[in-house]
């Protein structure tokens, strides 16, 4: 009979940058079970809400996480926008989509290092990050800030990037796109990679589906599961696909990610040939939120959900931010019962997990 | 521009009693289960779900008492709404029955004494 111990996984861990502990119950060097535990670093930012008018809330909101914080404060910016059935302007519309899609390349290259320092590729995560500087670099140009930005609020923006910036964020990024194949190539197709990624932590369609996982996690299990294709923001006016992939493993996983990386490239250059002149903000005066509105974003690591509740005062009464992390915990224990102890780490590391984000 | 689905939305407030025939008949309509969140207001806890397919967007709300909390889990039907589940027992003291993979209060390790629902009276839980 196989013997069986826990182990305790995390809060400190290699591959975790922030902490989540993980009761991994073993029979001998297999999972058979994984209990989560998390609040380790909880902050309370929802409760936050009674203490802060809701036009300041924005700031406190991207501050849920330092590496989608834009897409957050989108998100709730676009929640207490429904609730007041406030119309933002195209122009504002179209440099909120470049800027997300800034913030997914940023993430997934993070997110791409972070694995190449997983499984002890140290060059290729140092590479990744490198290129990754480019983007904080046109953060920064464009808004002041590298990781928290502080451009969006309710009904816009605070800051306009003129067309010929736009433009030469394009030609940087085409820059970036020559290296970026040439990095990813190892990410696919090297042989010490693969060995780690291929038919590791499986997740067939309909398991994803049935788990309920979203972003790359669902979309590398074949589920066309991508936020963007309402037509929010400016992606109603542009021509994409979701990334899928059908492999449902670690290596379909990053697969979605490293394609997604070439798609917001595209996406930016397409926003950046029809971006319209014009307003960037509309005022809104002498009113409050009163109803709810459940608004919905595709972060870089999958939906997330912005549920606004007010009452007519500048106190809203409830913010709830349903993250892509917070939906993804149950695939991620589904995958890791079965896996070998050794791949706990890879398989962790392929939901891209963003603590901040699930503990708000 | 196109067709904004994303403001296609809907929040429906249904008698705590009648959740799971409302939430079987969602599921049975293909829709998949986005969100759970506990809201506290006045005397009560607001519970919402939000359901999504083909990015329309519906809300099912129930009300319980704040004092002692309870709702029928619907993990019956959703299995992965454990993770909300969870977190609002942990943070906001709902007692979900039958709940389907349940953490014992010990899911949120926070250093702050929960849950945070002021009018929760504890011992009544049980």
């Amino acid at each position: 009979m196989a013997k069986r111990t826990i182990i305790p996984f995390g809060p400190q861990h290699p591959v975790l940058p922030e902490p989540i502990h993980l009761d991994l119950v073993l029979e001998d060097e297999t999972v058979v079970e994984a209990i989560p535990q998390i609040g380790y670093i909880h902050r309370g930012l929802e409760k936050l809400v009674e203490k802060n008018e809701w036009p300041e809330m924005v700031y406190i909101i991207e501050r849920v996480c330092g590496i989608c914080s834009f897409g957050h404060g989108w998100g709730y910016c676009k929640s207490v926008e429904g609730n007041l059935g406030v119309e933002v302007p195209p122009r504002a519309e179209y440099l909120r989509t470049i800027w997300h899609e800034l913030g997914r390349i940023h993430s997934h290259l993070l997110w791409l290092g972070l694995l190449a320092d997983g499984f002890g590729f140290e060059s290729l995560f140092m590479h990744t990050w490198r290129l990754r500087e480019t983007i904080l670099d046109i953060f920064e140009e464009t808004t002041g800030g590298r990781i928290i930005f502080s451009v969006c609020k309710v009904g816009g923006l605070r800051k306009d990037v003129s067309n010929e910036t736009l433009d030469k964020i394009v030609v940087r990024l085409r820059g970036l796109e020559k290296e970026l194949k040439e990095l990813t190539e190892v990410f696919l197709d090297d042989v010490s990679v693969k060995n780690r990624l291929v038919g590791v932590g499986a997740l067939t369609k309909e398991e994803a589906t049935s788990l309920g996982a979203v972003g790359p996690v669902a979309r590398g299990s074949g589920v066309s599961n991508d936020v963007r294709q309402d037509g929010h923001g400016a992606y109603g006016e542009l021509d994409f696909e979701p990334c899928l992939e059908e492999g449902g493993d670690c290596y379909a996983r990053c697969k979605v990610r490293i394609r997604e990386l070439f798609q917001s490239i595209g996406l930016i250059a397409q926003a950046v040939s029809k971006i319209p002149d014009g307003e960037i903000a509309v005022e809104i005066k002498g009113t409050h939120p009163a109803g709810e509105f459940v608004g919905r974003m595709e972060q870089p690591r999958g939906e997330a959900y912005y549920y606004s509740k007010g009452s007519g005062q500048k106190f809203l009464e409830r913010i709830r931010v349903r993250t892509p992390t917070n939906a993804n915990i149950p695939a991620l224990v589904k995958t890791l019962a079965g896996s070998d102890l050794a791949d706990v780490p890879m398989l962790v590391l392929t939901i891209d997990p963003c603590i901040s984000c699930t503990e708000r | 521009m196109t067709e904004r689905k994303d403001l296609t939305q809907e929040i429906i407030f249904i008698e705590a009693g009648d959740l799971l025939a409302a939430v079987q008949d969602l599921k049975a309509a293909g829709y998949r289960l986005g969100q759970a969140c506990a809201t506290t207001v006045g005397g009560e806890l607001e519970v919402l779900y939000t359901f999504e397919k083909d990015n329309i967007l519906t809300n099912r709300k129930i009300k319980l008492d704040a004092k002692h909390p309870e709702a029928q889990s619907i993990s019956a039907i959703y299995p992965y709404v454990f993770i909300y589940e969870n977190e609002m027992h942990d943070l906001f003291g709902i007692t979900f029955k039958n709940l389907g993979l349940d953490y014992g209060g010990k899911f949120f390790k926070i250093s702050k004494e929960t849950p945070w629902n002021p009018l929760f009276e504890k011992g009544d839980e049980n």
